[in-house]
């Protein structure tokens, strides 16, 4: 068994000043001291990578800075999956009995360490070094290509694809951490520039500055318990040339894993944290998980559904759409806005019910999957 | 050994090369010295026909480098080639899916790159 028992979770925008570790060092700290803990009791660090400050050995970087000395640490690399990626192993290491708290953080200066041209282009390394990156792709590009074929296949049009930034815009609105705060309209996001088309600037999640960790436990440390249920991967392909066919993403296969391990069915789910680094990853994810039927995700966005008072509510901190994304620690926002809502902390975002919780991480281009269950428990 | 490699548009060649392998019959687009199938070692580099059908398209218009951005917009396309593998490339701006296309090859920041048009 294990407990995510603490969160730590700073702005995202712009921090001018602050380095990637700085940002790690302020999470961090949020996350300890919510879950009650000392730092000398921290003894497993998971650490996200850096693109403004690479380095072989993060894990250990960050915690010489810390000021800890774990028994176990390292980094790891999943794209966008890989804040879920580190909860399922710290997950797996403190019910094996390896460690008792393990400190799980990311941060990156992503906005204000480096050109946006200069993260445009690092991140477009994730395509083939032969035979895509020579063509001039782009993230937003690769996700593009996905974008037209999935319009293609279910009907879909792009303003069924705006209707996701219009979401998570509107929840932005109500976060004061959030980058963007001035609500959107479908209008908008048709009206924005083109960018890789069928995606346009308001279809993309922004480059942001933030830090966000959690530490994970083998017994709860306070009142509240917030459980791992299960959770599970899947791994299809890297690049966008070797995808498989929609209908065999690795969503679907990482989601079937996890309800078997957790022994939970969707119609359990209470409140949902899905990946949404582009409005098309949101729709497609969302109907692969099986929150929507295929093609209806926009039409239950429409409808209300994925709203704070909905039947199933969705990021309402924004999302990586409009809270913002600073790498790793972008979908790990996810984790921490989920955690409150858990454990009745959400403020004026609370929902009524958040007894249950599905999470799901997406890394590379639809590439590296993770799906997680958490539960309420008293 | 299968001998040396077909030259392709990744080195410079107006050409595209696949390979196939010839204890499974699988074929594949980037090249390895095995079969990823099956692995079997050696698959044989074959030139393709660079005929094909539009599988997803992407117009870029918003570029990251210099030698890109020179170029924008242009379009992004995956192309289900006839002999079986899915391929990147370049093409017209108006290619939509499903369009049956044919490859010629155009420079694109300093390089070759295969660029398909529709044919009739």
């Amino acid at each position: 068994m294990s407990f995510i028992t603490g969160v730590g979770l700073t702005p995202y925008g712009r921090h001018d000043g602050s380095s990637s570790l700085d940002l790690m060092s302020r999470a961090a700290q949020a996350a300890i001291d919510d879950a009650g803990l000392k730092r000398a009791e921290i003894d497993g660090i998971l650490c996200g990578y850096s693109t403004v400050s690479p380095h072989i050995m993060l894990a250990t970087v960050f915690a010489e800075h810390f000021g800890v000395r774990p028994a176990y640490a390292h980094a790891v690399q999943v794209g966008g999956a890989t804040g879920l990626a580190m909860t399922m192993l710290a997950h797996q290491l403190v019910e094996a009995g390896v460690v008792r708290h393990v400190l799980v953080v990311a941060g990156e200066n992503r906005l204000t360490g480096q050109s946006r041209d200069a993260s445009i282009q690092a991140l477009a390394q994730v395509g083939h070094p032969d035979y895509e990156v020579p063509l001039g792709p782009t993230i937003p590009a690769y996700y593009g290509l996905v974008a037209s074929r999935y319009m293609h296949e279910y009907g879909v049009t792009e303003e069924d694809l705006a209707e996701f930034a219009v979401l998570m815009r509107a929840h932005a609105c109500t976060h004061p951490g959030a980058q963007f705060h001035e609500p959107i309209t479908v209008a908008d996001v048709m009206a924005s520039k083109p960018v890789a088309l069928p995606l346009k600037l308001l279809d993309c999640c922004p480059v942001s500055d933030g830090g966000a960790a959690f530490v994970v436990s083998r017994e709860r440390t306070g009142a509240a318990g917030v459980k791992v249920r299960g959770c599970a991967q899947a791994h299809t392909h890297q690049h966008v040339t070797a995808a498989p066919a929609l209908s065999e993403l690795g969503a679907e296969i990482a989601i079937a894993r996890a309800k078997e391990a957790s022994r939970l069915a969707i119609s359990d789910v209470r409140y949902a944290a899905v990946y949404d680094s582009f409005s098309v990853t949101l729709a497609m994810l969302l109907e692969d998980l099986g929150l929507a039927g295929r093609g209806e995700a926009a039409a239950r966005v429409r409808a209300g559904w994925f709203g704070r008072g909905g039947e199933m509510p969705l990021n309402t901190h924004g999302g990586l759409l409009s809270y913002g994304h600073c790498g790793v620690g972008g979908a790990m926002a996810h984790l921490v806005e989920t955690h409150l809502q858990m454990t009745g902390r959400a403020g004026n975002r609370q929902v009524r019910d958040a007894s249950i919780a599905l999470l799901h991480g997406d890394g590379g281009v639809l590439s590296s999957h993770v799906s997680m269950f958490l539960e309420q428990v008293r | 050994m299968s001998g040396e490699r077909v030259a392709d548009w990744t080195k410079g060649a107006p050409a595209i090369v696949y390979q196939s392998c010839g204890a499974c019959g699988g074929v594949q687009y980037f090249h390895r010295a095995f079969c990823a199938a099956c692995g079997a070692p050696d698959p044989r580099g074959q030139r393709a026909s660079g005929k094909g059908v539009v599988y997803a398209v992407s117009l870029v218009c918003r570029a990251a480098t210099p030698e890109t951005k020179a170029h924008v917009p242009y379009n992004i396309l995956l192309i289900d080639c006839t002999e079986g593998f899915r391929m990147m490339a370049h093409g017209e701006k108006d290619l939509a899916i499903g369009d049956e296309v044919a490859a010629r090859f155009e420079t694109f920041a300093g390089r070759l790159v295969p660029y398909f048009v529709r044919v009739a």
